[in-house]
C-alpha cells in the first residue's frame, strides 16, 4: 500500500528552482534513502512533504489524503487545516539538529505532544514514553535535560519523541550529520531496529554504507532531479548510471 | 540635624514608600503584559501595524519620561479648555475628575506604564527573535497548534532569555518613581525635598538615597536569584 505518493514536485525559492519534477512512491515497510551531493534538494523535499516549506506545484499524497489542491488560478495552495492536520499526524519528523526543547526534561520532550495533541492522559503518555526510552536505551535519562545528554543520545530521544504520536511515516533529515562518527553508530543501530519492526522510513543521509545496508530503495538527487532510483544492489554496482558512480566514488 | 531629626524624617519618609512602591508595582503589573502584546504587534507582518508600533516605541524611549508625566498630567485639563472639540470628546474629559491624589497617581502612572511597555516591547521583541527557528519546526512536526507552540515552547524560553535584560529596566524604575515629585505625586522624593527645605538641610536627600538604594539591592538580589532559578537547563 502506498504511503506517500510525490508527483512532479517543485519548488521555487524566487527563481531559484530547487525541486524539479519530483515524482516516487513510498509504500508500507518501506525504508527509502534519498542520497546525493549538498544543495541537491533533498532537505527541501523533506520539508514539502513535511509543510515546513511550501511546495510550487505538484502532488503530495499521504496515507490516501492529498496535501495540495489547485485553486480556480491553477495554482497549487495546500488543502483545509483540518485535513493537513491529518496528514501531519501520520508523519513523523526527525531533524538534524535534534531541535529538543531545552526547558523540558527528556520524558516532557516525549509526552508533550501526546498529552496536548493526541490528548492522552499523562499517566498514559508517561507510560508509552519509558517503554520508548527504554528502547532507545535511556530510561536512565527520563528526568535529564537535553543539555545533559550527548549528541547522540539527544537524537535518540528526538526519535522517541517523533515514535511518541504513532506515525505512519517518520522521516529523517540527515539524522547524524550532526554528530561524531561514534556517534553517529547508535542512530543507525536505532534505525535498523525500526526497519526491523517494519517501519515505513524515508531517510536523507550521507551515509553511503549504512544506505546501502538498510535502504529497500535509494534515491540519488541532484540539481533538484532524480537522477537514478533503485535496490541499493543496483545503484551501489557497476550498472548504476555514470554520474552516481562517480558520485559514490567519494564514499 | 540631631539624631531624633533624622529617625523623624526617616519615619515620615517610610510612610512614603507605599506610594513609590505602588506606583513600581502598578508599572510592572500593566507594563509588562502590554510589552508583550507591543513586542507582538511591532513583529506583525502586517506593515501598518508594524509601523505604527515602531513610531509608538521610538517616541517612547526618544522623550524623557519626566516631559512625558507632564503631558500625561496637563493633557486633560488643557484640551478641555480646547475649542470646537467634538461634542463627545468635551463630554468625556469633562466626566474626568481631574481634582485631587486619585487622579495624579493615575496620570502618573498612565506615563509610566506607556513608557516602560516601549523599553519592555524591545526587550521582549529581542527574546522572542532569539528562539531558533528549529523550535518552531519541530513543535509543527508535532502537530501543536500556534497558541501550544507559543505559550508552551517559546514563551518560556523568552522568559528565561529576558530576565537579566528586564531585571535591569525593573531596577531603573524604582529609581525612576522618582520623577513623579514633578507633578507633585507624594512619595519618597517629593517628601524628602519638603524635609530639606524644612530642615535647610541635605540629609533628607540622603535618607531619600537611601531608601532607593536598599529597595535596588533587593531587587538586584531578587533577580539574580531568579536567573539561578532558571539556569536548570542552557
Amino acid at each position: 500500500m502506498a504511503m506517500l505518493e510525490v508527483k512532479h514536485l517543485r519548488k521555487s525559492f524566487g527563481s531559484l528552482e530547487v525541486l524539479k519534477d519530483i515524482s516516487f512512491t513510498v509504500n508500507s515497510g518501506d525504508v527509502v534513502a534519498v542520497i546525493g551531493p549538498s544543495g541537491s534538494g533533498k532537505s527541501t523535499l523533506l520539508r514539502c512533504i513535511n509543510q515546513l516549506e511550501k511546495a510550487t506545484d505538484g502532488e503530495i499524497c499521504v496515507c490516501g489524503k492529498e496535501m495540495l489542491v489547485k485553486n480556480p488560478k491553477g495554482n497549487v495552495t495546500y488543502t483545509d487545516p483540518k485535513t493537513l492536520r491529518e496528514i501531519r499526524l501520520h508523519i513523523g519528523l526527525v531533524f538534524q539538529n535534534f531541535n529538543l526543547f531545552p526547558h523540558f526534561t527528556v520524558l516532557r520532550n516525549i509526552t508533550e505532544a501526546p498529552i496536548h495533541v493526541l490528548k492522552q492522559n499523562r499517566a498514559e503518555a508517561e507510560k508509552n514514553a519509558m517503554i520508548l526510552l527504554e528502547k532507545m536505551g535511556l530510561s536512565a535519562k527520563a528526568n535529564a535535560y537535553p543539555c545533559e545528554l550527548s549528541g547522540g543520545q539527544q537524537q535518540r530521544v528526538s526519535i522517541a519523541r517523533a515514535l511518541a504520536l504513532h506515525p505512519d511515516v517518520l522521516f529523517f533529515d540527515e539524522p547524524t550529520s550532526a554528530l561524531d562518527p561514534e556517534l553517529t553508530g547508535e542512530i543507525l543501530k536505532v534505525i535498523r531496529e525500526l526497519a526491523a519492526e517494519g517501519m515505513t522510513m524515508v531517510i536523507v543521509t550521507h551515509e553511503m554504507a549504512f544506505a546501502r545496508d538498510v535502504a529497500d530503495r535509494v534515491i540519488f538527487m541532484e540539481n533538484g532531479i532524480i537522477v537514478e532510483e533503485g535496490t541499493p544492489d543496483v545503484l551501489f554496482s557497476e550498472n548504476a548510471s555514470e554520474r552516481t558512480k562517480q558520485f559514490l566514488q567519494r564514499y | 540635624m540631631s539624631g531624633s531629626e533624622i529617625l523623624g524624617v526617616v519615619k515620615i519618609l517610610l510612610n512614603y514608600l507605599g506610594p513609590t512602591l505602588k506606583l513600581f508595582g502598578f508599572t510592572l503589573l500593566y507594563s509588562i503584559p502590554l510589552g508583550m502584546v507591543v513586542a507582538l504587534l511591532k513583529m506583525c507582518r502586517f506593515k501598518p501595524i508594524s509601523w505604527l508600533t515602531n513610531l509608538y516605541i521610538l517616541v517612547m524611549r526618544g522623550t524623557p519620561l519626566m516631559l512625558q508625566i507632564i503631558v500625561a498630567y496637563f493633557a486633560i485639563p488643557m484640551l478641555r479648555r480646547a475649542e470646537g472639540l467634538p461634542a463627545f470628546l468635551s463630554d468625556f474629559l469633562n466626566g474626568i475628575q481631574i481634582q485631587g491624589e486619585q487622579f495624579v497617581f493615575r496620570a502618573v502612572l498612565f506615563a509610566f506604564v506607556f513608557n516602560y511597555a516601549a523599553y519592555f516591547a524591545e526587550i521582549f521583541r529581542g527574546g522572542i527573535e532569539s528562539i531558533p527557528q528549529g523550535q518552531y519546526e519541530a513543535a509543527a512536526a508535532l502537530s501543536m497548534t500556534k497558541m501550544q507552540t507559543f505559550f508552551r515552547i517559546i514563551l518560556p524560553q523568552v522568559i528565561k532569555r529576558v530576565v537579566p535584560a528586564s531585571s535591569n529596566e525593573i531596577i531603573t524604575l524604582v529609581k525612576d518613581t522618582s520623577l513623579a515629585n514633578v507633578v507633585a505625586y507624594a512619595e519618597i522624593t517629593l517628601k524628602a525635598k519638603e524635609q530639606m527645605q524644612n530642615y535647610s538641610s541635605l540629609v533628607p536627600l540622603f535618607i531619600a538615597g537611601a531608601f532607593y538604594f536598599i529597595l535596588a539591592t533587593i531587587l538586584t538580589l531578587l533577580s539574580s536569584f531568579v536567573e539561578k532559578k532558571l539556569n536548570y537547563y542552557k
